[in-house]
């Protein structure tokens, strides 16, 4: 028992010493915080904060927009807005800022009379409301859509300021609802249907053949867009994702689906999407849209305040599948360092890549190149023209280059 | 004979054995028989699945009435299927033009401001293509389709059955693709061949090689700072 006593008084003693040691720091602390000379005074007057709202809205301090010309012959109802990407952080677009190109304008589409129809080569022709079209068993999965003419400035020149007018012509959303596949199946597709044409509900009924190997593969009915409702300019009450495939042929405020034995040769998929080469015939059904990345920060634009450490970051995706690889230059494609990609990392949508970068005040040439899981690795735009010419500016996805000047301006360099 | 008979009631018995046994072995490979042409029964099934007309999961949705098809089923394919009862010339189609597409279009069809729709033939492999119906549109139903489709811009879907066929015609005409007096209708409008029916090819890509025009792959890679 006497043993015991030391150790008691011991631990005792420990807890104490602790205990007086905390006493005597927190005594200190608060001595050197009140014999600080400068320590504000409270007397700021504060105002108490907005009340709560029913619908939210972006800090009056926030002004990015989508961006889109006045200056055109082309009507407003069939021109295209752009996404500011150096303004979007991580993957996802805001459904505010998603890019839009529409055929004839944006539709007014009461979802208590919109229906889904699809016929054709099937056992049975269905007709869905929307309600109907959301008690069927949905999914949600994140993926781009980018317009096959992204790009298309940079194609022949160094033709555009910033990254949102040369680039803007791509987002990433999450997408939520029905599988095609399983509404296909529902109305049981004939064996001799190799080919679905996807229609509008837009005044100008736009519309494009899709073959039924993808329309069975990984395309959604999608009703929903990052959590709520899809957007109107989106395609409300809902459209088709054709997830990796041409902005074109993801078909908005979707009223129709024809299944066939051929491509119906619309109009888009004849005379507007194709892709005119050199020797004069032309590429036609040139669905995918192949591996991209973009540095959205810095891009053209920005202005860098002088030397030291920067954050490289951007985007990269692929119509045929995950990114695997991104590589950063800062002089001009000498040099290629692997970029880190940032989780997650999925199939056909952006993916967000970060370098990190200690700038040394000197002229640089900054660029990114990706690499998808078919092993595919995005080419310089000069070797695209090589092969492809310059009749056709569609689905450029070559390496776009910023230029950074030792005063800090940032601009396109895809010809420097 | 006692012995003989013994003999033969021991064949008989064993006889007996032996048939029961086989009866049993009849029975087991009658049953494995039947699984293994259910087994491939089943596969060859699954196989051919789409062959086979499957029943709805869901039992969602209803069966669109004849006339709700109708009013929607608007596309035309190029074989002609699809195309309406009617027909038109580009003498009539002329005044529809005048009237409905001009203003956009021009008076010869490449005035503008809007979309070209004349001239070009030869342009395509030249640096300075112009794409026109006559000069790029691979099919005459195409045609058909999207002036009923989406013409005029303003007002899609105001044209009547005849005059889509007219203006069509005046529009092709324009090409020099049909004759003044050429009636289109359901019959001829998918015979005319086109001047660029045979213009597009597949998609070849990936049509740059990997990594074509980044030299620098051999050299040593920068450090990550």
């Amino acid at each position: 028992m006497r043993g015991m006593q030391p150790e008691h008084f011991s631990t005792a003693s420990r807890s104490r010493r602790w205990f007086l040691s905390l006493g005597a720091a927190w005594g200190a602390a608060i001595a050197a915080c009140r014999s600080k000379p400068d320590a504000p005074a409270p007397t700021e007057a504060r105002v108490i904060g907005a009340p709560v709202s029913p619908y939210g809205s972006r800090s009056k301090f926030e002004t990015s927009k989508r961006y889109f010309s006045t200056d055109t012959k082309v009507p407003l109802e069939e021109a295209s807005s752009r996404t500011p990407l150096h303004d979007t952080y991580g993957i996802i677009t805001p459904s505010s800022l998603h890019f839009e190109r529409h055929h004839s304008g944006v539709p007014e589409i009461d979802p208590a009379t919109h229906t889904l129809t699809i016929h054709g080569l099937v056992d049975r022709p269905l007709v869905f409301t929307v309600d109907e079209i959301k008690r069927l068993p949905s999914v949600s999965r994140i993926h781009f859509v980018e317009c096959s003419g992204n790009s298309s400035s940079e194609w022949r020149s160094s033709g555009a300021n910033d990254l949102q007018r040369a680039h803007g012509l791509t987002s990433c959303s999450e997408w939520t609802g029905v599988p095609l596949s399983l509404l296909l199946k529902e109305c049981g597709v004939k064996p001799e249907g190799t080919w679905i044409l996807a229609e509008g509900a837009d005044p100008g009924r736009h519309d494009r053949s899709i073959p039924m190997s993808k329309a069975m593969d990984d395309c959604l009915v999608a009703y929903g867009q990052n959590g709520e409702p899809i957007r109107p300019e989106q395609g409300y009450p809902f459209r088709l994702l054709v997830p990796g495939f041409e902005g074109n042929m993801n078909v908005k405020w979707l009223r129709r689906v024809k299944v066939l034995d051929r491509p119906a040769m619309t109009r888009e998929e004849t005379s507007k999407y194709t892709d005119l080469m050199p020797d004069g015939t032309a590429r036609q059904f040139t669905f995918y849209m192949e591996a991209k990345s973009l540095i959205t920060r810095p891009s053209a634009g920005d202005t860098m305040r002088g030397p030291g450490f920067y954050e490289v970051t951007g985007l990269a995706w692929s119509g045929h599948g995950a990114i695997t690889k991104v590589e950063i230059t800062t002089d001009g494609g000498q040099t290629w360092t692997p970029a880190q990609l940032q989780t997650p990392i999925l199939p056909k949508a952006h993916t967000r890549f970060r370098f990190a970068w200690n700038w040394d005040g000197k002229d640089a040439l900054l660029a990114s190149r990706a690499t998808d899981e078919s092993g595919y690795t995005q080419p310089p735009i000069p070797a695209l023209t090589e092969v492809r010419g310059f009749n056709s500016n569609y689905h450029n996805n070559g390496i776009q280059v910023w230029k950074v000047s030792a005063d800090g301006g940032v601009t396109n360099g895809n010809r420097a | 004979m006692a012995t003989e008979h013994n003999w033969t009631t021991k064949i008989t018995k064993s006889a007996k054995i032996t048939k029961t046994a086989i009866t049993k072995d009849l029975r087991v490979l009658r049953a494995f028989v039947s699984f293994v042409i259910f087994v491939i029964f089943a596969l060859v099934a699954q196989a051919f699945r789409p062959a086979f007309a499957q029943s709805p999961t869901y039992g969602v949705g209803r069966p669109p009435s004849a006339e709700q098809l109708k009013a929607i089923d608007i596309d035309v394919l190029p074989d002609g299927t699809g195309l309406p009862h009617g027909g038109g010339n580009a003498v009539t189609g002329k005044q529809v033009y005048t009237q409905k597409c001009l203003t956009c279009h021009g008076p010869t069809g490449k005035e503008g401001p809007q979309e070209n729709l004349t001239g070009g033939r030869g342009s395509l492999a030249t640096p300075k293509p112009v794409k026109s119906v006559g000069s790029y549109w691979p099919y005459a139903t195409t045609l058909f389709d999207y002036i009923r489709r989406a013409m005029p811009f303003d007002h899609p879907g105001t044209l009547g059955t005849d005059d889509v066929y007219s203006v069509a015609a005046y529009v092709l005409f324009l090409n020099d693709v049909v004759k003044e007096n050429d009636e289109l209708n359901e019959t001829t409008l998918p015979k005319i061949m086109m001047p660029n029916r045979n213009g597009f090819v597949a998609d070849p890509r990936p049509d740059v090689p990997a990594n074509k025009g980044n030299h620098d792959d051999a050299k040593p890679r920068r450090k990550q700072p």
